[in-house]
């Protein structure tokens, strides 16, 4: 223990002798685990908020769309076509027995008005069970119910960002506004929720029952098919989510009528499974960020080597003489190894600082969310002193296996 | 030294006692330094053999070797070797770094050393701040610190002038004469060489005289005899 002291004591001289090209040694180092906290910081950001975004649209959320429908051998796209129906939403919650929920959704964007103002935003059609679904929650007034959605009832429940914009103060509860001249009465109003993770307004929308949303806003289009819908949206029981997505495929299968070869004509996705594939597409570019920035504390490593062989070119009489005077192979390897690692230890703190500030500085200027964890802190910590050690090692051994009587002699 | 064998020695048979003050003399290239080597424990014999204190040092691996230089001799150069940037005193300490003494006792003992020098009270300066007889004294004072049995200077005057010359040797001589400790002196000026009780000179790799000196100078009668300097001249710090 003395021992180490007493190199440190050593090596912290002979860096303070050469300030200047210490710090610029340093630097190298700095800014190789600044660059890695930095950069991991965002990756571990990035994947936080889509934990965040998980958690927000609910767990165990299934969305069911309209796939693609083969027409005497043409295939539309998925989506394109109309193969879902209000029957299907009700059925899924009835028969599958790992379905909770489930919500028929049709979407479309409309203007609305109210006295002179307007605005345009999207309506969706849905029914009660959607604001469980999505954990929607009414700030005043009530809900629609299934008996609104059964009576076509024309009711609507209204996101802050539309209040905001057509009702100036007042209190929209009550009050009557109209979508394509269709008159609705407004029966509450819905907790914000603020923006999502790709930046989109979650409370610039309007509730409705879905039937109402149909026959009375979103007509025109297929006349004949009332049925059809946009999409559906279901709560599988907890852990249940994967038994929950075979069930519905079996049960939609069997009500479309489809035969063994035949392809489905929708899609089952799970939220969550969307959400570990976004997950993991972070996470790979998290990765590709911190390795990169790793290759800047090799080439920083790369420059402590090049600064330890000149100086211990520099040294070599200094080397001779601890010789002389009875220093062993392995009190001349630990000074220099010391020396070494010193700087690569006071760089990796120093780094440290500079990639937490790095990462404040992302997060307040880029409007990233950053996360900078104490394991990457302790990691690049530890990686500092490896690369010390790593390429020290070679200019401290060539010190260590100096010939005395040589070093004596160099000029 | 390259694919040619150079006997730098050969057939050298040498005994040097205890409390024995030897000069060895010769040109370059007489073998005087491959010897000062073998002797100093930096370098092994490649055939023969060197006894230092008992211990037959052609056996030893490089930090045993390290070892024996470091509690048994006691190293002057001609540029005193002295690290720079660094005070006196850290300068006397340096041997003891490498020893498992006591370490609380190391800036006692390096004062110790400096004041049998006479340098006490220069112990905070650096190199730098001290003349070149004053550098030569810390060094002395450096290869005193462990105790050695065996003082070796290679040239320990070369760089000084005449009077300077005279008070090493002094020191020299009062080492040898009150601590009993062997030095061994490597000059190529005669007068340096018959501050000692013995003289070997050396021509070819071979030992060609040997001989006592009957009557050695006496370092410390001569200064006193010498006029009174002023003040020893020092650069401006």
């Amino acid at each position: 223990m003395n021992k180490v002291f007493q190199s440190m004591r050593i090596a912290f001289r002979a860096l303070r002798v050469n300030k200047l090209r210490s710090a610029l040694t340093m630097l190298g180092i700095i800014i190789g685990v600044g660059a890695v906290i930095a950069m991991v910081s965002v990756g571990s950001g990035a994947t936080d908020r889509i934990h965040q975004q998980i958690a927000a649209i609910g767990s165990n959320v299934i969305i069911i769309q309209p796939g693609s429908q083969n027409t005497g051998g043409v295939k539309s796209g998925n989506g394109n076509s109309q193969t879902l129906t209000e029957e299907d939403a009700e059925a899924i919650p009835r028969e599958c027995p790992d379905v909770v929920y489930s919500t028929p959704i049709q979407q479309n964007q409309q203007q609305v008005v109210y006295g002179s103002n307007n605005w345009g935003t999207k309506i969706y059609g849905v029914s009660p069970d959607y604001m469980t679904i999505r954990d929607i929650r009414i700030e005043e007034g009530e809900p629609f119910t299934a008996d609104d959605v059964k009576s076509t009832n024309k009711v609507a429940l209204l996101g802050k960002t539309v209040v905001d914009n057509i009702f100036a103060g007042e209190d929209p509860i009550g009050k009557t506004i109209r979508v394509r001249k269709v008159p609705f009465t407004v029966i509450g109003t819905l907790v914000p929720k603020g923006q999502n993770s790709s930046g989109q307004d979650q409370d610039d929308m309007i509730l409705m029952p879905i039937t109402t949303a149909k026959k009375k806003v979103m007509g025109g289009g297929r006349q004949n098919n009332w049925q059809q819908i946009g999409q559906i949206m279901v709560q599988a029981r907890d852990g249940r989510n994967n038994n929950a997505m075979d069930e519905i495929e079996a049960l939609l299968r069997q009500r479309h009528r489809l035969q063994a070869t035949e392809d489905n004509d929708f899609q089952v996705r799970s939220l969550e499974e969307m959400a570990a594939a976004q997950e993991q597409a972070t996470q790979i570019m998290g990765l590709l960020l911190a390795s990169i920035a790793s290759v800047s504390l090799i080439v920083g490593g790369i420059g402590i080597m090049n600064i330890m062989l000149v100086s211990v070119t520099e040294r070599t009489k200094e080397i001779g003489l601890r010789q002389a005077v009875g220093a062993k192979t392995n009190d001349i390897l630990s000074q220099f190894l010391v020396e070494a690692v010193s700087l690569s230890l006071l760089g990796g703190c120093l780094g440290i600082g500079m990639g937490v500030l790095a990462s404040f500085g992302i997060s307040y200027f880029a409007g990233w969310t950053t996360l900078v964890s104490l394991p990457s802190i302790l990691a690049a910590f530890f990686f500092s002193a490896l690369v010390g050690v790593f390429f020290g090692f070679y200019p401290a051994r060539k010190a260590a296996l100096l010939d005395p009587i040589e070093a004596l002699r160099y000029e | 030294m390259g694919d040619n064998h150079v006997h730098a020695l050969r057939g050298i048979s040498l005994e040097i006692a205890r409390g024995d003050f030897v000069s060895i003399m010769g040109a370059s290239g007489s073998g005087k330094s491959t010897l000062m080597n073998i002797i100093g424990c930096l370098d092994k014999p490649s055939s023969g053999k060197y006894y230092l204190d008992g211990v037959d040092v052609g056996a030893l691996e490089r930090d045993e070797l390290a070892d024996i230089r470091n509690r048994k001799v006691g190293f002057v150069f001609q540029q005193f070797n002295l690290l720079a940037r660094t005070s006196a005193l850290e300068n006397v300490e340096l041997p003891l770094l490498y020893s498992d003494n006591d370490k609380s006792k190391f800036k006692e003992r390096a004062m110790q050393a400096l004041m049998a020098v006479g340098l006490a009270e220069r112990s905070d300066h650096h190199p730098s701040q001290l003349s070149g007889g004053q550098q030569q004294r810390v060094a002395i004072a450096r290869s005193l610190i462990n105790n050695p049995q065996l003082i070796l200077a290679d040239e320990p005057t070369g760089a000084l002038d005449s009077r300077t010359s005279i008070e090493i040797m002094g020191i020299f001589q009062k080492l040898n004469r009150e601590k009993g400790m062997s030095i061994v002196v490597v000059t190529h000026e005669p007068d340096i060489a018959h501050y000692s009780n013995r003289i070997l000179q050396f021509k070819d790799g071979h030992l060609m005289i040997d001989e006592a000196v009957t009557t050695p100078r006496n370092a410390e009668r001569e200064l006193a005899e010498m006029p009174e300097l002023e003040e020893e001249k020092e650069p401006v710090a």
